[in-house]
């Protein structure tokens, strides 16, 4: 019984996060995150990279 | 889309950094060679020298501490460091407290090659060291967990990105390891006794064991990756979404694949199957974040072959694809039936080890260096190709050779004669592998070599003649 329970409370977190993750409203929060590690590379000069991850 | 995220501060601390990125190559070229020796005392028992401190089982922990924690630690700690500013935008919390933490981190390594030397040890796999230094670990590991996370509390953007969540993960969950696995009564300065009794000292060892496997060797390198690969592409990882789901689902199934390395033993037997059931179940995270690190190079595959630190984060990546097809299949009971105590389970090691964690870490390296010290790239990129080719070659002739002889093993220490006596004795199929350590000899001795062109590479990009930019990217950074 308690097997199950739990069993049943981990795949409802589970599916939990793929529904939060691939939810239509938070597709632009993580676009933005996705962008993180470009944001800071004003030394780099990968101009055309740039133009691709802004995009 | 508009983007509202603030320019970056004045200035990041990057000295320590460098100084851990320094130490790993350093590290890595010591707990490598220490690797070659005793690869090399397997097939010629006779260079222990006849000395007490040279032989096998004391250079055995030497190898797999330096290479595990001096090495692949140094990585994390210096990419952690670099990437958590980066990402969030603001300079290290507590920078007094990130210098402690390379001193304390080198004075443990240092302490570790004293004293494993000597035959002082715990006896515990991959948390060997007794209780002095025990103690040493956990007050460093929580400094540094105060400056990552502490660095994550005043970030200056409103994303917590990818790989600091990896990053956090591995450091929360290595401090929660070693201080359970560590938990002993000292008998004397350098003596302890495990408070656990028995098998369940066992199964804590795994416990601590296998997620040193899931959180130092996997998370924390996959933090390595979310960074590196989209930065060294020039292009935003594949799915960000797919890798929130592959860190929550990675998390939370690692902690209980334990119990598949005591297979077959006092355990009972429904935690042995548990162990092999979540270790199967990993399969599925390992391979949706390795396909989204490969993926996140999709049309744009030519870098590939123009970028040889693409050639080394895309391959460890395949590399880690490998290892995490082959670790659930070896934790079958069936398989592991076979493959346990022979040489295969040293080549899947292996294939993880320098496959994915060194060769992640060395491509990670490459990239970083030159930014670290100011220089437009490496002082020389065909010697960044060729030691990718030497690391590739060296994993390939170690796994497979190690794959080969686990296997042979395997069915010679099973097979039995009709009337129920073995077929072989032990020696014979020690004999039989001899061939088979030449060849990981020879494969170990050419990722060393490998490590060698690196230093030499750091060394010439360091000292190199673009001294003046250093000091204009130091004051622009």
């Amino acid at each position: 019984m308690l097997q199950g329970i739990v069993t049943l409370l981990a795949m409802i977190a589970f599916l939990g996060v793929c529904v939060w993750a691939y939810s239509r409203h938070k597709k632009a929060d993580f676009e933005e995150a996705a962008r993180l590690p470009f944001n800071d590379e004003e030394e780099d000069g990968h101009e055309a990279h740039r133009k691709e991850n802004r995009s | 889309m508009a983007t509202t995220i603030p320019a970056s501060p004045a200035k990041y601390h990057d000295k320590v950094v460098r100084q851990f990125t320094l130490m790993t190559v350093v590290w890595g070229i010591v707990g490598m060679t220490v690797g070659v020796l005793i690869a090399a005392q397997l097939m010629w028992p006779a260079l222990n020298f006849d000395t007490p401190w040279l032989t096998y089982s004391r250079l055995r922990p030497l190898h797999t501490n330096a290479v595990i924690f001096a090495f692949g630690g140094s990585a994390l700690i210096a990419t952690s460091y670099w990437i958590v500013q980066r990402t969030c935008h603001t300079p290290l919390f507590a920078p007094k407290l990130a210098a402690f933490t390379f001193w304390g981190w080198q004075t443990v390594i240092v302490a570790a090659a004293i004293t494993l030397p000597l035959g002082i040890t715990q006896s515990k796999e991959y948390a060997e060291l007794e209780w002095p230094i025990a103690l040493l670990i956990a007050v460093v590991w929580v400094a540094y967990a105060i400056v990552f996370f502490g660095t994550i509390a005043i970030r200056r953007v409103k994303h917590i990105y990818v790989a600091n969540w990896f990053y956090g993960a591995f450091i929360i969950a290595v401090a929660m390891l070693h201080i359970v696995n560590n938990a002993a009564i000292p008998v004397s300065m350098w003596k302890s006794y495990s408070v656990y009794p028995g098998v369940v000292d066992a199964m804590v060892q795994w416990w601590y064991g296998h997620n040193a496997v899931g959180f130092f060797l996997t998370a924390g390198f996959l933090g390595m990756m979310y960074y590196f690969v989209p930065k060294q592409a020039g292009r935003p990882v594949f799915s960000y979404r797919l890798s929130i789901v592959h860190f929550w689902a990675l998390i939370s199934i690692y902690m209980w694949a334990g119990p598949h390395h005591l297979h077959y033993t006092a355990l009972p037997d429904w935690v042995q199957s548990l162990g092999m059931a979540f270790s199967l179940i990993l399969f599925a995270p390992s391979w949706g974040g390795m396909i989204n690190g490969i993926m996140t190079l999709s049309g744009a595959w030519h870098k590939l072959r123009e970028d040889p630190i693409l050639k080394f984060l895309i391959v460890s990546l395949s590399f880690y694809g490998m290892s995490t097809f082959e670790g659930p299949m070896m934790s079958i009971k069936t398989v592991n039936a076979l493959s346990h105590y022979t040489d295969w389970t040293i080549g899947h090691v292996h294939s993880g080890a320098l496959g994915w964690v060194a060769m992640i870490s060395i491509g990670s390296l490459y990239a970083l260096i030159p930014k670290l010290w100011g220089r437009s790239e490496m002082y020389s990129v065909p010697a960044i190709n060729l030691h990718f080719w030497l690391s590739t070659i060296g994993v390939v002739l170690y796994a497979a050779s190690m794959w080969v002889a686990g296997i042979m093993q395997g069915l010679m220490w099973r097979a039995v004669e009709d009337d129920g006596t073995l077929t072989y004795s032990f020696m014979e199929a020690l004999n039989a592998t001899y061939p088979y350590y030449a060849v990981r000899l020879l494969g170990g001795a050419l990722f060393l070599s490998g490590m060698f062109i690196m230093a030499w590479n750091v060394w010439k990009t360091i000292a190199g003649q673009q001294a003046a930019q250093f000091t204009v990217a130091e004051a622009r950074a």
